[in-house]
């Protein structure tokens, strides 16, 4: 299983993450802290396999983001490495050749999409279509919701102030 | 920019992009956290899309790495809210911020729940995915009845049902013994026949989950998945949207096979064969290709491919191609698979008899070490740990050694470590191990825990041979400029011993090792100058005549520390210089230190420990249990239990006062000296004796009674006993055990009755020796190569091995040595042919010498009928005309066994498979019955068919119907009698604590006239 994934910047800006086994505050941040050392100094054309404490995170760069996946030492390394790759390529099909910048200002889209593929750190729907098409169904649902309840203050203001 | 952006989100990232510092970015962030907290006070005014948009800033604060204690009230209080958007940011927010550990999320569970039971189908996936992400106890408590109903609901969508598996999955993880998961082998069978890809590989997670807990229950599973296997590595009636890169779900493949991993064995001969040849598919048909995805998806389903045929390891013949293919991959330049290729032939080693293969990569492997990637180095690193053995060692180590010059810093820590265990574990010579130990010390001293040294002068001392060669080797050191602090430790210690053997020498004077060592001290510090005084005053001692200059010199230097601050210096200066003016007497005092006694290295069992740290509940680990490793080298193990302590104590005193139960002269002066030399002689051996003691009493050994005491006590004993009885070392006999001194590692019967399954592994062991067989089986004929490997530092003397054969079996076994050498294996061939059919046991009557003790050994040979039998699967044309023809007793035999032990079909038909008795499916029209069959092979009888049938009761288990048919009377009654020897249940000897394997043997029934039963009790 997928124990967390992180996604950091060259810079070692956070930009996601998601812990689907239990890690307190403090030990959430200790790992953000060695691991975007450990990562961020690595040179290129290394293999894309870091064992850290007695697991292994596997990661691979896009442009300026690092994508990470932690995972216990037995597991499968490859098939992690094109997990990384399905998310990506749905992010760029949801946003149409997404860059970091989209992730940065739509960082609750991502939340949302990778919910869709993973669930308790396993794989949970490897066609890019489904997963893609149930965003839109939330998107959708979400936009009905500001229809229907249009004439409300918030909204108006919301509106007013796009 | 943003799609459904909200504004004020949008402008507070900016803003926070625009900071020029993380000064400027802190400020901004409180500012906004000072508002949000604000704004969350006076709920009144806040509308549903601002707390939404709060909560969201919240998240994005946390995610920059600052604290944000506040607000996680208001995440989870949006889960309760009616309309789907703000809903949905409480999930996720929630999920993200907190753990299941959580206080507040108990606030959500009655609303969790009530959206997972409700009708909203989106609330529903918006709440699984919540549980299935943080979900705790409280929540598998009040909810896994509900979510699985879900999962086998067919009104349900799949969006909905496969985010119900992995839900299930996370709260079964987390709380096995909430979730209810009995009676799920029919579901998750009917759940294997899912049409949707993504319910289907959200199910196979699961049910990996569930076969990882418990294999036995979900036998029925084993078959879908290997249809779907198929299914899926064919490409047969694979939806396009879930083909990637043209590679059908490389991700259910893999989770397929890792759940067959979790199987220890595939009974059903045709499901067998299906999986077999899709494997072959699978190692055969992977081909690199240009696109790194394509290649990576591929590659994944190759290696857990490659993974389950280690596991399943039956196809001697797919197992050498998965070698070659590991070596072609350990070969490359994509670093990734280099990286794979050498984790997974490290996996192998460990479950297949793959040594000798292995090391024929050797070169490449040691390119790898030096890799510029640290990942690949590791993985060749431990590949070349795990690949270690008595052969190759030298090179080994030596090749590590070298490396450390140029590894990477951070790696210096592991490798020092790993080159001193395999230099201990396998040093063809000891010269070479006390080499290769200063050459560690002197390259990376700063990672060699104290262990590693005290264990060089442990080997040392109890070498006599060594100690000239040691005492040079140390000199040397020692004349170097700048010597690690350890060093000088270690080369001080074993020149104060020895190096008066070195005497003759140029420039090994006792003044010129004096001064070598004396120039170090003002460079040392506080812990190391006791050692040094030490050395000074068996320096001292040994130079006779004496000295006066020499003897000036280092007078001075105790008179100097006299006044030493440190208690520890002090007490050794005055103690010196008070002992050095008695002259002669000072001999007995300062006299060599006594040999160590044996016992487990401290380094290896350190070792041992880390590596059982690391591996959890995972397939690895079980596919290990399962195939227990076959690996012959002479390694020490665990014992099997702590020895009783006072025992320790006992050895206490004995190594502290060595010499003094042998001074005759008893007079009172002298029990003075003696008293004084206890107290003094435990100061001097601390830094050897703390570990020899460390390893099995830890804090006790230094915090022990001071000498004095102990040694009182101890010449008590020794005045009632003889006391140099008590000295050589009978003292470590524990009282209750009475003359069997040495206790056996493991459990002997488990052993034979692992060894009369298949055809290697360890037969015996004990802290001094351990013996291994291997064996090969053609015919009527068998090799057994008996591997006498000694684990210690010491010779093994006066060792004899008698064959005591029973009358059906010839048996020749080729010549013993009467010495083993210090760690080496000898290796003593036995030829077997059999007579004729019976199932009396050979026994092995093997004796040795250690020290004083004499041990004698019996043991069972796994010599027994089942290795003359080879399987042979019949089919009905060839069955019926035999059965038929072979009527009644004495060829033809039936009986009503009872008290079996109840054990399912499939389970009975591996047992019986793993006797070598071939199962023939469907012959039997009853499916409660099994036909087998089998060719024995006896010079008398040469090739025979035997035919077997057994009919059971599915009412009652406990009995059933054997009938056995063969063409010679006393091979159809003894093979009769050897079946129902092992189904008759019989109350086992505790069994290791493996995953239950297929086929625990019970222990064979003998009958009271066999030589061997009067050996059941000693054994």
């Amino acid at each position: 299983m997928i124990h967390f994934v992180l996604l950091i910047s060259r810079q070692g800006k956070v930009r996601l993450t998601k812990w689907y086994s239990t890690y307190s505050k403090k030990e959430r941040s200790k790992v953000l802290r060695e691991l975007s050392g450990v990562i961020l100094t690595r040179g290129p054309r290394l293999c894309n396999f870091v064992e850290w404490r007695g697991l292994k995170v596997v990661y691979k760069r896009y442009a300026s983001l690092y994508f990470c996946m932690c995972i216990d030492p037995d597991g499968n390394e490859l098939e992690i490495l094109e997990i990384i790759h399905h998310y990506v390529e749905v992010l760029d099909r949801y946003f149409g050749s997404v860059c970091e910048l989209d992730l940065i200002y739509n960082f609750h889209k991502a939340y949302y999409i990778l919910d869709e593929i993973l669930i308790s750190g396993e794989l949970q729907e490897s066609s890019k279509r489904t997963v893609v098409r149930s965003v839109a169904a939330q998107d959708s649902l979400v936009e009905a919701a500001k229809e229907e309840t249009g004439s409300t203050i918030s909204n108006i203001i919301a509106h007013a102030a796009k | 920019m943003a799609m459904h952006g909200m504004r004020g989100l949008s402008i507070f990232i900016s803003d926070i992009r625009n900071c020029q510092n993380k000064e400027q970015e802190r400020l901004r962030v409180d500012k906004e956290l000072g508002n949000i907290r604000n704004r969350f006070k006076k709920e009144k005014g806040l509308t549903p899309y601002d707390k939404k948009k709060y909560v969201w800033k919240m998240l994005y604060i946390y995610m920059l790495g600052y604290d944000v204690d506040f607000g996680h009230m208001e995440a989870v209080s949006l889960i309760s809210a009616p309309k789907y958007p703000e809903k949905q940011v409480g999930y996720i927010v929630t999920s993200c911020l907190l753990n299941e550990n959580h206080d507040f999320l108990r606030l959500a569970i009655n609303t969790v729940c009530n959206d997972i039971i409700g009708q909203n189908e989106t609330f529903q996936c918006l709440a699984l995915t919540l549980v299935g992400n943080i979900g705790g106890r409280e929540f598998a408590e009040s909810l896994a009845p509900d979510v699985q109903k879900l999962l086998l609901s067919s009104s349900c969508r799949p969006l909905v049902r496969k985010k119900a598996a992995l839900c299930l999955l996370r709260l079964f993880r987390k709380n096995p013994d909430v979730v209810n998961v009995d009676g799920w082998a029919d579901r998750m069978t009917q759940l294997l026949d899912e049409r949707d890809l993504g319910v289907l590989t959200s199910s196979m997670s699961l049910l990996v989950a569930l076969v990882s807990n418990n294999h036995e229950a979900y036998w029925t599973c084993l078959p879908k998945c290997v249809k779907i296997l198929e299914r899926l590595a064919r490409n047969q009636d694979v939806p396009q949207e879930y083909t990637y890169y043209g590679i059908p779900s490389p991700w259910l493949q893999v989770k397929t096979m890792r759940a067959l991993q979790y199987f220890p064995t595939i009974e059903d001969p045709n499901t067998r064969r299906t999986l077999f040849e899709v494997l072959q598919w699978i190692l055969m048909g992977t081909d690199v290709v240009k696109n790194v995805n394509k290649n990576n998806a591929s590659h994944a389903v190759l290696f857990e491919a490659l993974a389950l045929v280690m596991h399943l390891d039956a196809e001697k013949e797919m197992m050498s191609q998965c070698v070659a293919l590991l070596g072609k991959f350990i070969a490359v330049r994509e670093p990734n698979i280099r990286y794979l290729g050498l984790e997974n032939m490290t996996r192998m080693l460990i479950v297949a008899d793959v040594q000798e293969s292995i090391k024929r990569h050797q070169a490449q492997i040691i390119t790898s070490l030096k890799d510029p990637d640290i990942s690949i180095c590791r993985r060749a690193l431990d590949l070349l740990y795990g690949m270690c053995d008595i052969t190759n060692a030298k090179d080994i180590v030596e090749e590590l050694l070298q490396y450390l010059n140029s590894a990477d810093f951070t790696m210096h820590e592991e490798l020092s470590l790993k080159a001193a265990i395999l230099a201990e574990k396998f040093a063809p010579d000891l010269s070479w191990y006390v080499d290769v130990i200063l050459q560690l010390i002197e390259k990376a001293g700063d990672f060699i825990s104290d262990d590693i040294w005290f264990h060089v002068v442990q080997f040392v001392t109890n070498n006599d041979d060594l100690q000239p060669y040691a005492a040079a080797k140390a000199k040397e050191y020692l004349d170097k400029p700048a010597v690690d602090e350890k060093m000088v430790k270690v080369c001080a210690y074993i020149l104060g011993e020895y190096s008066h053997l070195l005497a003759r020498r140029p420039g090994c004077s006792p003044k010129e090792i004096f001064s070598i060592i004396h120039e170090k001290l003002p460079s040392v510090s506080t812990t190391t100058i006791p050692l040094l005084l030490s050395a000074y005053a068996k320096i001292l001692m040994h130079t006779q005549p004496p000295d006066q200059v020499l003897q000036n010199q280092i007078w001075t230097i105790f008179t100097k520390y006299e006044s030493c601050i440190d208690a520890e210096i002090q007490q050794r200066a005055v103690e010196y210089f008070a002992l050095s003016r008695k002259g002669a007497a000072v001999m007995d005092i300062l006299a060599e230190m006594p040999k160590f006694p044996e016992r487990q290295s401290s380094l290896i069992k350190k070792a041992e420990d880390a590596e059982a740290d690391t591996a959890e509940q995972s397939a690895l680990k079980l596919r290990a249990q399962q195939q227990p490793s076959n690996a012959l080298v002479v390694t020490d193990q665990h014992p099997s239990n702590g020895e009783p302590l006072p025992v320790f104590v006992g050895q206490l005193s004995v190594v502290k006062a060595p010499n003094m139960n042998n001074t005759e002269d008893h007079s009172s002066t002298e029990q003075v000296l003696s008293q004084e030399n206890g107290n003094l002689s435990q100061v001097d051996q601390q830094p050897p004796s703390a570990d020899p003691l460390s390893d099995l009493l830890g804090p006790l050994a230094i915090e022990g009674p001071p000498g004095a005491t102990v040694q009182y006590e101890n010449s008590a004993v020794s005045g009632l006993e003889s006391g140099p009885d008590v000295v050589d070392g009978s003292a470590i006999v524990p009282v209750e055990v009475g003359t069997n001194t040495i206790q056996p590692i493991g459990n002997i019967a488990v052993r034979f009755h692992a060894l009369c399954l298949k055809d290697s592994g360890v037969l015996y062991e004990d802290p001094y020796i351990q013996i291994g067989i291997k064996a090969e089986w053609r015919a009527h004929q068998g090799r057994l190569v008996l591997f006498l490997g000694n684990k210690n530092t010491s010779p093994l003397v006066s060792v004899q091995a008698l064959i005591l054969p029973p009358a059906h079996l010839k048996m020749e076994l080729s010549l013993v040595p009467d010495t083993i050498p210090p760690r080496a294996q000898v290796q003593c061939p036995l030829e077997v042919v059999n007579l004729r059919p019976s199932r009396d046991v050979a026994v092995l009557d093997f004796s040795y010498k250690f020290g004083t003790h004499m041990v004698n050994i019996k043991l069972r040979l796994p010599a027994v009928l089942n290795k003359f039998l080879q399987p042979l699967p019949v089919s009905a044309e060839e069955f019926f005309p035999q059965w038929r023809s072979l009527s009644g007793p004495p060829l033809k035999l039936q009986e009503v066994v009872r008290g079996v032990r109840p054990m399912a079909l499939p389970e009975m038909a591996n047992l019986l498979h793993s006797y070598r008795i071939a199962i023939s499916p469907g012959l039997d029209p009853n499916p409660n019955n099994l036909v087998a069959s089998t060719t024995f092979y006896s010079e008398n009888t040469r090739a025979i068919v035997c035919l077997v049938r057994i009919e059971t009761d599915p009412a009652d288990r406990t009995q059933l119907r054997m009938t056995l048919a063969s063409g010679d009377p006393t091979l159809t009654f003894e093979l009769k009698e050897f079946i129902k020897e092992q189904l008759v249940s019989i109350p086992t000897v505790a069994q290791a604590p493996t995953p239950a394997p297929p086929a625990a043997p019970p222990t064979p029934q003998i009958p009271p006239n066999d030589p061997a039963a009067l050996l059941t009790d000693l054994l």
